[in-house]
């Protein structure tokens, strides 16, 4: 009978279970679980029966290679490498010949078969030069480094690999005051910043949670290899000697990537040292065994579910985003077209941190996605070095036939090495794209730290590039 | 199998050998029956719920890839059936946010039948998490998945006698493969109309010194609610202190599980939402 008057019964059980809880003492979990564990044991004994031929563990030796204290990131480096060296290398040939079919023969004809049924020139201009064209430049120069990339990828993934990535990265994360887990987010960063955001769920703590967010913009996005990867061809692979000119670039790539990985350690750093300071909390990360792929169903299910998603995005953003392009370039004020003003306003800075204005517009143009950036930087350098006989007019975004031509371009716009550089490095510090600040706003629904996400990057873009401005023109006196 | 079943099957892919399955993807607004899809992480889960659902939620060789819950429906022998892919988990002793909402859809999301996947290369460290299951319900079909990896192994795995063991049914498959769906399939069936009984044997997992405190406590729950199936684990849990159990006491919800069948009333899907919120 309870001492205390307790009409309901339900407070009385609970109360007399925390008496009972508190006699028992705390190691009742601990005790439960080995129970647990022996009754486990027991029946997994009964049941299983081995050969006892399993001497030679293939699982463990490839983990002794690719999870070994030194031989890890050298081989995490040079697995990547090679897959940004077969997209590069592999990609460009199916992209000429896309370009060649929707830039080269299609854009003219639909252009004609516009006018032909009797749009106006402004509409003709907007729809086919500005927003078909954007779409159609988005597909060439993106859907073939998709499709090679994406299925390399998930063969990596379904093989086994990426938790050993997260393995590698674990414990520099864990230094870094951040979550084990955050590799993981990382990984998925790489495909797509937005995916990458909602990927930080995995997280338990809400500040580990947090960090994971704010930095994953450094992991470098599908959207900006593109840059990366022309950049890196036209200004740093022309450099070495033509043979090698595949790798270098592959090697520039992987260095801005990389980069990305150790700012992101230092931001985390930052972060968990300043505003978001707390435990590191423990995880148990489980090495799954190696499988081998099942090469059909992931090439399948990449083109399905990455590359097509991926390009579909694009599209949808490159088309208004070709339409604004068009109309800053053909709607005119005091004589001049409004993307000449702007350019003009943004110049002294852009120069001053070894861009320039036609850089800075892009990328204010280009928010809602990273991957229309080099073509509208093309568009408008034309615009301003004024020589539309090399494009296809004002507001037109164009694909050169050769890639000699685009150098060309960036020749006529006053570009050196440290623009190309420096377009590399702002290209993985800058704001996220206009879905990725959403998806932020959405998973943290804080506006203050959506605001951090996307102007801390940016403060770190002009800083970095302010300074590497700064030794180069020291340097080269 | 029957001539019927390819009439059935219009959204298969591939390999569509699964007889009378007809997979509904998302579209399982009304349902007789709902499954719980539980498991450790990594043992193919994601695999068996595409199977089943037709539906292509992502899959990869790397724990966690599952982030929020995923819903899916199929129709089996005349059945509607809802299927939710709980997050992976060791355990469901609620030590992270993954464990606590596995926990709560087990135990008050009230599943027709939790779907337990086991990998039979790693048997023990899995079994750990169907003992735990069952000691919230009987109601538990076992998938012992990734077979053909054991075999590589050399790895040999007597269902038959872990099922006796257990006390529940015991299905080997290769899901990757789609092998042993089938019978898979069927159990499930079979768990959910009634047609087959579970009949798992009470275990004791509390040290012998314990016992008259557990024994103490789950009389009283019992006396409590009368109908509850998993009384002695609701004392182990208050005595570990779980708060949400100790909720469930305090406002009786506890009493409504132990009311509650299958067949009546609707299921509460939104445990999982609540759990978040």
């Amino acid at each position: 009978m309870p001492e205390t008057a307790l009409d309901d019964p339900r407070l009385d059980l609970l109360q007399r279970a925390e008496g009972l809880r508190r006699r028992t003492g705390g190691d009742f979990h601990e005790r439960y679980v080995e129970q647990v564990y022996a009754e486990a044991a027991r029946l997994a004994d009964r049941a299983v029966a081995s050969d006892g031929a399993a001497a030679f563990d293939l699982d463990r030796l490839i983990d002794r290679i690719v999870t070994h204290r030194f031989w890890g990131a050298p081989v995490m480096v040079a697995l990547f490498t090679l897959v940004f060296w077969l997209t590069i290398s592999g990609a460009n040939a199916p992209s000429g010949m896309l370009a060649g079919l929707l830039v080269d023969t299609l854009h003219p004809a639909l252009k004609a078969a516009a006018l032909g049924v009797g749009f106006p020139e402004w509409l003709a201009g907007l729809l086919i030069d500005g927003m078909y064209l954007s779409t159609a430049w988005v597909v060439s120069v993106m859907l073939p480094p998709m499709a090679i990339f994406f299925p390399l990828f998930t063969l990596l993934e379904d093989f086994g690999y990426l938790p050993r990535v997260a393995f590698n990265l674990d414990h520099v994360f864990k230094r870094a005051g951040a979550h084990g887990k955050q590799s993981l987010s990382m990984m998925m960063g790489f495909g797509c910043n937005a995916a990458g955001v909602v990927a930080a769920r995995i997280i338990d703590s809400p500040r580990e949670r947090l960090i994971a967010i704010i930095t994953n913009n450094f992991a470098l996005c599908n959207g900006r290899w593109p840059t990366q990867i022309l950049v890196a061809t036209l200004f740093l692979g022309v450099l070495a000697p033509a043979p090698l000119a595949g790798m270098i670039s592959a090697v520039a790539v992987v260095g801005v990537a990389g980069l990305g990985v150790l700012l992101t350690f230092v931001v985390s750093w930052g972060l968990s040292r300043t505003a978001l300071q707390g435990e590191v909390s423990t995880f148990s990360l489980e090495l799954p065994p190696y499988r081998p792929p099942r090469f059909w169903q992931a090439i399948y299910t990449s083109l399905i579910d990455r590359t097509l998603f991926v390009l579909r995005r694009a599209i949808v953003f490159a088309m208004p985003a070709g339409a604004v392009i068009w109309l800053v370039s053909n709607v005119d004020v005091g004589g001049l077209p409004i993307a000449e003003h702007v350019i003009g306003a943004f110049d002294p800075f852009g120069l001053f941190i070894g861009l320039n204005g036609v850089i800075l517009l892009a990328y204010v143009i280009a928010i809602p996605a990273n991957e229309i950036v080099i073509p509208t930087v093309l568009m408008l350098t034309v615009l301003t070095a004024g020589a539309p006989e090399l494009g296809a007019g004002a507001g037109v975004m164009f694909e050169p036939g050769a890639q000699s031509a685009y150098l060309e371009v960036f020749r006529m716009g006053g570009w050196t090495t440290l623009t190309a550089v420096n377009l590399m490095l702002f290209s993985l510090l800058h704001n996220p794209c206009s879905t990725t600040i959403y998806t932020i706003y959405k998973e943290t629904g804080s506006l203050k730290w959506t605001l951090v996400a996307a102007l801390l990057p940016l403060g770190m873009g002009f800083g970095l590039t302010f300074f590497v401005a700064q030794v180069w023109r020291l340097l080269a006196g | 199998m029957s001539a019927s079943s390819d009439a059935a099957c219009t959204s298969c892919a591939s390999g569509c050998n699964t007889a009378h399955l007809e997979r509904l993807g998302i579209e399982a607004s009304t349902y007789d029956y709902v499954i719980a899809l539980a498991g450790n992480p990594n043992v193919g889960k994601s695999t068996v719920f595409n199977r089943l659902t037709g539906l292509r939620q992502h899959t990869g060789n790397w724990p966690g890839k599952t982030v929020s819950r995923a819903e899916g429906g199929f129709r089996y022998g005349g059945k509607r059936y809802r299927i939710v892919d709980l997050p992976g988990t060791y355990s469901l002793l609620a030590t992270s946010v993954d464990e606590e909402i596995a926990r709560d859809f087990v135990l008050f999301g009230r599943p027709s039948v939790t779907l337990v996947v086991a990998d039979a290369t790693r048997l023990q460290r899995n079994l750990n998490l169907v003992l735990q299951i069952l000691e919230i319900t009987d109601r538990v079909v076992v998938c012992l998945n990734l077979l053909d990896e054991a075999a590589r192994r050399g790895l040999h795995v007597d269902d038959r006698r872990l099922a006796r063991d257990l006390g529940v049914p015991v299905v080997p498959t290769s899901a990757r493969r789609g092998e042993g769906l089938d019978l898979l399939l069927e159990t499930v069936h079979g768990v959910a109309t009634g047609a087959l009984r579970t009949a798992p044997p009470r275990r004791a997992f509390e040290p012998p010194a314990l016992k008259p405190v557990v024994d103490e406590l789950t009389a009283r729950i019992e006396a409590l609610f009368p109908d509850l199936p998993n009384a002695r684990w609701v004392a182990f849990r208050l005595l570990d202190g779980d708060t949400r159990i100790r909720e469930a006491v305090a406002t009786g919800e506890l009493g409504a599980l132990a009311h509650a069948d299958a067949a009546d009333g609707p299921i509460l899907l939104d445990v999982l939402d609540n759990a978040h919120a």
